[in-house]
């Protein structure tokens, strides 16, 4: 299903990546993938699926088993100290200094990536992130949505070319959802590329430009969001009648139609890219029975449906 | 190459959590030795008078020194390292582009650090107490360091290795507190039975508080060549485990 990546310079390539961890657990299976800088990547898949341990272990906390990952060209086993310098980590879960003031917290982080101290970019990152106020509060005082972002300025505090985001929006409402999802897009204007997980596919559809799907340990597909729609999805066209029929004409029985909408709709579903649609055909044999329309629409099945069909409802 | 930054960040912020909790990082363990200071020193020292020489009260402060330190240094440095695994904080150090030397430095360095401040502090309290005559001010730095540093990398590893709390607490409680007390902090060797002496030729605590006994007093159970080369072992043979532990990753890395 995948096709050969025509990017010849990704920020991150991960060539037949397998981990299986102490216990027999088998995370990851065989991935390989490209990102593209500047993109926003988001990987899809239900819980367990192995997305946090593909983003550990690019990040440098999990081992791989087997295959390798190269950020901008540089192997992360060999050249680590150049390749976690340009990747920063949101983890999944609000591990933070709990008795730790988002300053120092903040400072902290950007030390231990070896970066000089700079507090003019500090403030600048915790006003962008609505944080400034509360620079000296204590973190175990903020609100989850507080806690959140301070995990994202500790991941920027030294900035880095590739931010990963694990389950940015997990629990969160829907008002602090597209908070995030704001945060995220003004991020890749400043050329951030940008990779998050989420199970959420309205995620997805939102702000990626590409989507990996990822499903018991394997990569079933990753595209663009709206090739994967176009290779994967269907398109259905919808023909409203003026007068309710009870039953689809028998001279239209070569198009396999649902009648629906008590009677008023024949539903006709069909593969985008085939060369022969059919619909031309259908609308002249719709008119030669002689019932009137009275309208005709198409519609693209969603990412949530290609979703649903690749690795099924659970 | 070594990122020296990085290193000099984690040191700085484990300072800044002694600080911030300097009653329970300085000051209780030096009220604590002060007691045994005055349990030991007046109620046993009225009966003992001088030992080879040394009046009971300053014999027994290179031992109460140890004691501290060596407690200090291993309940530092573990649950410094414990804490960010405990809370999972840790996932920012392993990101992060440094590899176990910084980690090292700034942890162990830490705790290391900490430590030396609390037996000078002891040190100089005790001065109240009782006339302190150092005979080689560098052998008692040296071995001060040393300990500080080679009980801290202990500490380290107890505090990669502990997986629960309790874990954490047993190796100083059934270890390191037994072997202190039964290391010649409050007594010379020779005031043993004859058996119970070669036993202690076992216990490597022995010889730290030996030579640096050795260092305020002349006074020596065992030969201070001895004495160091048993601490700089001991201190190889700690650096050995945690370089082991972090080229296989265990318990950090999955
Ligand atoms: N440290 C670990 N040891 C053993 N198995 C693990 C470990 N971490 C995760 N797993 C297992 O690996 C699989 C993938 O986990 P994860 O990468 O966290 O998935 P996701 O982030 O997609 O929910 C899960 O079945 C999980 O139980
Ligand atoms: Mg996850």
């Amino acid at each position: 299903m995948n096709l050969p990546d025509m990017d010849t310079n990704p920020i991150i390539s991960v060539e037949a990546l397998s981990k299986v961890y102490g216990n027999g657990h088998r995370a990851l299976t065989d991935i390989t993938l490209n990102i593209h800088t500047g993109e926003i990547l988001a990987l899809l898949g239900p819980n367990g699926a192995g997305k946090t341990t593909l983003i550990s272990t690019i990040c440098g906390i999990v081992n791989p088993s087997e295959g390798s990952v190269k950020v901008s060209g540089y192997d992360i086993e060999q050249d680590y100290r150049i390749t976690r310098a340009m990747i920063g980590l949101v983890p999944q879960e609000l591990t933070l200094p709990s008795f730790d003031t988002v300053w120092h917290t903040v400072c902290f982080s950007r030390g231990l990536f070896g970066k000089e101290p700079d507090p003019a970019y500090l403030e600048q990152l915790l006003r962008d992130l609505s944080l400034w106020e509360k620079k000296d509060s204590a973190i175990r005082t903020l609100s989850g949505g507080m806690k959140r972002r301070v995990l994202i300025a500790k991941a920027l505090s030294h900035q880095p070319l590739v931010l990963f985001l694990d389950e940015p929006t997990a629990g969160v409402d829907v008002e602090l959802r597209k908070g995030m999802w704001n945060l995220v897009t003004g991020l890749k204007k400043l050329g951030v590329t940008i990779i998050l997980t989420t199970h959420y596919i309205e995620e997805a559809e939102a702000i990626a430009d590409r989507v990996g799907v990822i499903h018991k340990s394997e990569l079933l597909v990753i595209d663009d969001k709206q090739a994967l729609k176009h290779k994967l999805g269907k398109r259905q066209m919808t023909i409203e009648l003026e007068q309710p029929i009870a039953s689809v004409p028998h001279s239209l029985s070569g198009w396999s139609l649902e009648l629906s909408g008590e009677g008023r709709q024949l539903v006709y579903t069909y593969d985008s890219h085939s060369e022969h649609t059919g619909i031309s055909g259908l609308l002249d044999a719709v008119n030669s029975t002689g019932l009137l329309l009275k309208d005709v629409s198409t519609s693209q099945s969603s990412l949530e449906d290609i979703f649903i069909s690749l690795v099924g409802t659970e | 190459m070594i990122n020296t930054q990085a290193a000099k960040t984690i040191y700085k912020y484990e300072m800044l959590r002694a600080w911030n909790t300097i009653m329970q990082s300085f000051v209780s363990p030096i009220i604590s030795t002060v007691l045994y200071f005055v349990v030991f020193g007046s109620a046993i020292g009225s009966r003992i008078e001088t030992v080879e020489g040394v009046s009971y009260g300053a014999f027994i402060v290179p031992g109460l020194v140890m004691l501290a330190l060596l407690t200090q240094s291993v309940a530092n440095a573990s649950f410094g390292i414990y804490f960010p695994r405990f809370t999972g904080t840790i996932y920012e150090v392993l990101s992060a582009p440094i590899s176990f030397v910084e980690i090292l430095l700034g942890y162990v360095g830490a705790a290391a650090t900490k430590s030396f401040i609390i037996g000078m502090i002891i040190l100089a309290t005790s001065g109240f107490f009782v006339d302190l005559n150092i005979s080689h001010p560098f052998w008692m730095l040296g071995f001060l360091v040393l300990t500080c540093i080679s009980f801290s990398l202990l500490g380290f590893i107890i505090g990669l290795w502990a997986d629960n709390f309790e874990k954490l607490q047993l190796i100083p409680m059934l270890v390191i507190t037994p072997l202190v007390f039964l290391g010649g902090s409050f007594y010379t060797i020779d005031m043993l039975p004859p058996a119970w002496q070669t036993v202690s030729l076992f216990n490597p605590v022995v010889y730290l508080v030996s030579g640096f006994r050795w260092s305020f007093y002349e006074v020596a159970d065992v030969g201070v060549g001895i004495s160091l080369l048993m601490v700089l072992l001991f201190t190889a043979i700690c650096l050995a485990i945690i370089w082991w532990i972090f080229k296989t990753g265990y318990r950090l890395k999955q």
